[in-house]
């Protein structure tokens, strides 16, 4: 399978981080299924013209995410769609949330008037 | 069998001017380890020395399990050597080097050799002297690649090639290591290749090993810090800090082994955090090296 992925010596970010970020979008985009096999470790890192070490830290990082499953053996899959998209949007949400924790504390608001905004928040979603 | 593919130990070997003192490498099989440092360092010094071109003064040195020099004829059978100081025979054709190397080596793979004649542009009736400077290279690559050793050891293999034969020639070594039981060992002052390929990075300077380990974690350990500090610097005594450049209330940090628990320990407000690439991280380490050593009484 061709990867299709590209790796930039440019872009700021390490290379086994622009490798973790495009597999975690084509995953996010159903662009690869669940279940769906990933290259080898070594497969991918030829196709990328990367170092082995490289690859192995991304996938061990999407393992970790629950992005991907490694199956001794046998090797790396898409997981389970549930678990994944759902714990994508938790940890894409506590991101959110910990940005807006920070934005308060650099205006020094206090706690209960950044509940109360989430609250604001929260009412004119479903009021629309 | 998960025997290291390249082990030295200890080794030392002087010469009237330049002394390649207590070099330590050790290569897994299925990786690649890039060797830099600048010109001088000891790289080739390093290369003959693991290739039997040398013998050491002190140590020892084993390739793919065999002890060398004493057991070189063995060892080399299975290990591909490529130096930029190698000449192809001026007069002869591609086809008589083919021929010469496939009646020596009994795992010459002729088909894989026509593949790369046609990857690297090559055609096998050129007469080695007409060839440019690129296509030499690559016709020597060919040589040792298509013997499928176990182990190839290039010495400086990209330098003096253009952008498009240096990919021509990362992609090919890439393709190698499809094969997990393959390794590489390659000496080059680009970083970029380097740190593109490379599993695991030795720096050698004046003669040193002055780092070595997985490239991720160079990556991971070394950061540029930006701070700014009201009133003087602070006399951080950190060992962490290799590095600091102070500009008014502007401070630059070069850390080496950067943490979470590091910056907890600065205790300054830091505003940026900046990765540093392999060009940077050796840079540093090779100058921070060298300044460790002459503050050494002798």
């Amino acid at each position: 399978m061709h990867s299709n992925l590209f790796i930039s010596q440019t872009d700021a970010r390490p290379m086994y981080l622009q490798i973790v970020e495009q597999i975690r979008q084509r995953v996010a985009a159903g662009d690869w299924p669940p279940g769906q096999e990933l290259p080898s470790i070594r497969a991918l890192a030829a196709d990328l013209r990367v170092s082995v070490i490289t690859v192995k830290r991304a996938y061990l990082d999407l393992e970790s995410e629950g992005v991907i499953v490694t199956r001794q053996g046998k090797g790396s899959f898409v997981a389970d769609a549930q678990g994944l998209a759902k714990d994508m949007r938790l940890a894409q949400l506590d991101a959110h949330l910990a940005a807006a924790g920070e934005i308060a504390r650099s205006l020094a608001m206090p706690e209960a008037d950044l509940v109360e905004r989430l609250r604001d928040a929260l009412n004119q979603e479903t009021t629309e | 069998m998960n025997a290291k593919v390249i082990e030295m130990t200890g080794v030392r070997k002087a010469f009237r001017f330049f002394t390649l003192e207590d070099v330590s490498l050790a290569l897994e099989p299925g990786q690649i380890m890039g060797l830099v440092g600048p010109n001088g360092a000891g790289k080739s010094t390093t290369i003959r020395l693991l290739m039997g071109l040398l013998a050491p003064d002190a140590g020892s040195i084993r390739l793919l399990g065999h002890a060398m020099p004493e057991d070189q004829a063995v060892a080399k059978r299975d290990v591909g050597f490529v130096s930029d100081d190698m000449r192809l025979l001026q007069h002869a054709s591609l086809a008589w080097h083919m021929d010469f190397i496939a009646s020596i080596y009994p795992g010459w793979d002729a088909a894989y050799a026509a593949t790369l004649l046609k990857r690297f542009g090559l055609h096998a009736g050129q007469v080695a002297r007409s060839l440019s400077t690129g296509e030499q290279a690559k016709a020597l690559l060919l040589l040792a690649l298509a013997r499928r050793p176990r182990l190839l050891v290039l010495d400086e293999p990209t330098s003096g090639l253009d952008p498009v034969a240096r990919q021509e020639l990362l992609t090919e070594f890439m393709d190698v290591l499809r094969d997990d039981s393959r390794s590489i060992l390659f000496s080059s002052h680009n970083t970029l290749d380097v740190e593109r390929i490379s599993d695991r990075i030795t720096f050698i300077d004046r003669g040193r090993v002055v780092a070595a380990s997985d490239k991720e974690v160079f990556l991971e350990r070394w950061r540029t810090l930006r701070l700014r500090v009201t009133g003087a610097a602070p006399a951080w005594q950190l060992p962490e800090i290799v590095h600091r450049d102070v500009d008014g209330s502007f401070v630059t940090l070069t850390v080496d082994g950067f943490s979470e628990e590091f910056l907890a320990r600065l205790g300054a407000p830091v505003q940026e955090v900046h990765r540093m690439n392999l060009e940077d991280i050796f840079v540093a380490t090779v100058m921070h090296s060298r300044q460790a050593q002459e503050a050494r009484p002798s």
